[in-house]
């Protein structure tokens, strides 16, 4: 696709002699909410982490808003407009909710051409993600006081803060309680509806299915499918990946 | 505090201190043990910025301080090898030049260190710190032109700058560099760096996925801290007027100068402060026999600062200054 | 009379090489399986040197025999040391700095003490086989490095063994590379860790005996370890160890060749040499792990 927000060209990433991922093909569309599903072990964390560079990738090309990735390491990518949050919150535990927000505004939007938020200015905007999120009121404390979904919308909202493009929400709803889901997938939306281009790894299927614009399957290494949700669970390869022979 | 408010109140804390010293103290020992305290001021200040603040642990103290101390032999030598070579006739180098020369070497030994090992996890440097320190004690015992294992002696000039002693001069050099270093230590905690530093800290593939540079980032770090040992190490030789390469590259330095950060407290540039002038106070008097009047072997010392390190790693990893803090009920940082 | 030097030189550090392996597997154990960087590891070998030095200069007993002996009590060391280092630090998931400033002060007491106790002269034991040599050709091969050398490729072998056949053994190659995995099937990890790290001390025990029977010691030695054990421990691979002997072998021959050419007084920049820029190089090893 010749306007493609994040094109993909047969990656491949090896651990030794163990194949995580074989020619992954995959295009993202600006505005899209992508479901990126797969059983456990399939290779979805891997491509995440070789697509923001946290990872290197041995084959493949990856092109981002029109610019080839490869050679750039994380922070670069995460300049150019690439966020993700972590399957397993890494807060920055030493510093306040504040100070977490005040990273990505201080080296990623700061860092950027044409941008320069004062120090009030960023003072006022880490307020706004935080209150975004519900978490205004604890702006002070350090993430040991949070609870498991109050942790997970920190990294979110420290993933928006870098004022993405395309936000990949890495497994952001597991060990949730039904309700704590519902608050992460009207989050999520929201962002969408602000502009932000998600892709959203997850194995909770009600959310993912509710959510999707379109659904890739991932499984042993391998997309086996790509299409519009309702079509894509109905592939026999995916019941069979699921469900078993 | 605004951060020029702090400096003001430092270099003024420090000037006065140095000038109510010297017009009022005679004693020479306590310019002796002054000037050792003060080192270690600027060592431990040093180790914290890249151990207590970036995460990274450094156990080649004695690289980078033996660094500075044998940039100063080789200015001290160099007038006399020019005018035997070339004929050249240059003023000897006076020990600012040489502080600042120190500086520069060790900051750019930091910087090849962090290139070379940075890149891999933490112990990895730590260990590669360790080797440092070894090769770096071969190269120079190997090198016949700073004296080799038989060291060299360094002629103090016959006049001191402003007056007064030798040692008294030294002493007030120190006491600026002590200022340097914990401004400089305070300055990087305050800002955008420090935070960074922080953040590479408590989660390195975080604050790389928020758009932190990372390895850029810690090779500051170790630059600084390199840098500001070298500067702390560069007035040894006339300070002690025969260096030795066993001397310089003392496992001493390298103990403490991580013993007292930990002990102080890790996360403030208040930690090695407290920790230096605890620990290096108590060491010096110990050595004197203050304690029961018995005379203690500085490596009875040294044991006693290794169970000390231990016992606070163990029981209080957050130093006196973590221990102060959650007395008084609020939250460490 | 070159070849002969160089021949030599070949021979004595393979010898050496073989002692090395003996000497890093301790670390290769703690570090490379249990990710535990234990630096203060010369220190636990220097006390199997001492431990060795006043059993030999009372009673006259043979050094690797007291060596081996040891074994338990420095097995159960191992074991209480592990503990305190996962009371300390594993358990409340600390930062790296504070375990690695833990094992630099135990590295750094261990000295002291034994410089406090034994003083800074020069130990050595007695044993029939320390002095005399046999030739091979012109090439000489002294008895005391052959000895150890040998019993040394013996325990290394032992330990392998161990590893992968015995049931804790394979347990223990299990947790270093998922301990998630052992605790689904009702081992605990931790006791498999202290019995791991109980392991690696014991074999100090040994090493610090073949130590004391190469050279005279005295408590400042353990820092050119420090070096040597690193580097063949990542040039090995971390984990693997027939990767670790071949680098323990390589790292006794540089060694030797540089002394014997250049003179002793470079030999401890070679170790930690060759650990720089391994690391900044390859640092997965020669056998490499990935």
């Amino acid at each position: 696709m010749a306007d493609a927000l994040l094109d993909v060209n047969g990656l491949g990433k090896r651990f030794g002699g163990f194949v995580a991922l074989d020619g992954i093909d995959l295009t993202v569309a600006k505005g899209e909410r992508l479901g990126l599903i797969g059983p456990n072990g399939s290779g979805k964390s891997t491509l995440v982490n070789c697509l923001c560079g946290t990872l290197q990738n041995e084959t493949g090309a990856v092109v981002f808003k029109g610019k080839p990735l490869d050679g750039l390491i994380a922070h670069e990518r995460t300049r150019l407009g690439l966020a993700r949050s972590f399957q397993l919150p890494k807060p920055f535990h030493s510093l306040s909710l504040a100070d977490n927000i005040r990273i990505p505004l201080l080296y990623t939007v700061n860092a950027r051409h044409g941008h320069h938020l004062s120090d009030a200015a960023i003072a006022e905007r880490c307020e706004e993600l935080l209150s975004h999120v519900n978490l205004a009121d604890k702006a002070r404390h350090r993430p040991r006081d949070l609870t498991q979904v109050e942790m997970r919308k920190l990294e979110l909202a420290r993933a928006v803060a870098t004022q993405p493009t395309l936000l990949f929400a890495d497994e952001a709803m597991a060990g949730l309680s039904h309700s704590e889901i519902e608050e992460i997938l009207a989050l999520l939306m929201r962002l969408n509806d602000e502009g932000i281009t998600i892709v959203l790894i997850e194995h909770i299927m009600s959310a993912v299915m509710s959510f999707s614009t379109r659904l890739v399957v991932l499984v042993a290494g391998h997309k086996i499918a790509d299409a519009l949700p309702q079509e894509a669970i109905r592939n026999p390869e995916v019941e069979k990946a699921y469900l078993g022979e | 505090m605004r951060n020029g408010v702090f400096w003001a109140i430092l270099v003024a804390t420090g000037l006065v201190f140095v000038v109510v010293s010297r017009l009022t103290i005679a004693n020479e020992y306590f310019y002796y043990a002054g000037y050792v305290v003060l080192e270690y001021i600027v060592l431990a200040t040093a180790w914290n910025i890249l151990g207590g603040y970036t995460g990274y642990t450094n156990f080649g103290t004695g690289a980078f301080f033996a660094a500075g101390a044998y940039s100063s032999v080789v200015l001290f030598k160099l007038p006399a090898l020019l005018l035997a070579t070339f004929h050249w006739k240059i003023p000897a180098i006076p020990v600012p030049v040489m502080i600042a020369v120190g500086g520069v070497v060790a900051g750019l030994l930091g910087l090849g260190t962090g290139y070379l090992t940075l890149r891999l996890r933490g112990v990895f440097f730590a260990i590669a710190t360790l080797a440092l320190s070894i090769v770096l004690q071969t190269l120079i015992v190997n090198w016949g032109f700073v004296g080799g294992s038989r060291g060299t002696y360094v002629i103090r000039p016959p006049a001191a700058p402003l007056g007064g002693g030798y040692i008294q001069y030294l002493f007030t050099l120190m006491v600026l560099l002590a200022v340097i270093a914990v401004g400089i230590a305070r300055s990087i905690e305050r800002s955008r760096l420090g935070l960074g530093f922080h953040a590479i800290r408590d989660d390195e593939l975080a604050a790389e996925a928020t758009g932190v540079p990372t390895l850029r980032l810690k090779l500051i770090s170790t630059t600084i801290s390199g840098a500001l040992m070298g500067m702390a190490g560069a007035p040894l030789p006339y300070f002690v007027t025969y260096l030795t390469p066993t001397a310089s590259f003392d496992l001493a330095y390298a103990v403490n100068s991580v013993a007292m950060p930990v002990i102080g407290g890790m996360t403030s540039w208040i930690g090695p402060l407290i920790g230096a002038i605890l620990l290096g106070t108590i060491q010096q008097l110990g050595t004197v026999g203050f304690f029961l009047d018995l005379k203690l072997d500085p490596t009875f010392n040294l044991l006693i600062v290794g169970l000390l390190l231990i016992l606070f790693v163990i029981i209080a990893p957050n130093g006196i200054v973590g221990l102060v803090r959650s007395w008084m009920g609020r939250r460490e940082t | 009379m070159f070849t002969n030097l160089f021949l030599n030189a070949i021979v004595a550090g393979v010898l050496l090489g073989g002692f090395y392996a003996a000497v890093s597997v301790g670390v290769t154990i703690a570090f490379g399986m249990l990710d535990i960087a234990n630096i203060a590891a010369p220190a636990f070998i220097l006390l199997g040197s001492y431990v060795a030095y006043i059993v030999n200069s009372n009673f006259g007993v043979d050094p690797i025999a007291i060596g081996v002996v040891a074994t338990p009590l420095f097995f159960l060391l191992g074991m209480a040391v592990y503990r305190l280092y996962y009371f300390a630090f594993e358990r409340r998931g600390e930062q790296a700095i504070q375990g690695l400033a833990f094992f630099f002060g135990l590295l750094y007491v261990g000295e002291v003490s034994l410089t406090l106790i034994f003083g800074v002269d020069y130990r050595f034991v007695t044993a029939p086989y320390i002095g005399p040599s046999f030739h091979i050709g012109s090439i000489e091969v002294p008895w005391r490095m052959l000895v150890p050398c040998v019993f040394s490729l013996i325990m290394v072998g032992l330990v392998q063994l161990y590893l992968s056949r015995s049931f804790i053994g394979r347990a223990i190659l299990a947790v270093s590379q998922d301990p998630g995995a052992l605790q689904l099937m009702a081992a605990s990890p931790t006791r498999i860790k202290q019995i791991a790290f109980g392991i690696s001390i014991a074999t100090c025990s040994v090493a610090g005996a073949f130590l004391i029977v190469i050279q005279q010691v005295e408590p400042s030695i353990g820092r050119d370890y420090i070096g040597r054990i690193f580097a063949i421990c990542v040039l090995g691979g971390m984990t693997s160890m027939p990767g670790m002997l071949l680098a323990a072998v390589l790292l006794g021959v540089v060694e030797n060749l540089t002394s014997t050419f250049y003179g002793p007084s470079w030999s401890p920049a070679v170790a930690f040499g060759l650990l720089l820029v391994t690391l900044a190089v390859r640092p997965s090893g020669l056998l490499g792990r990935q």
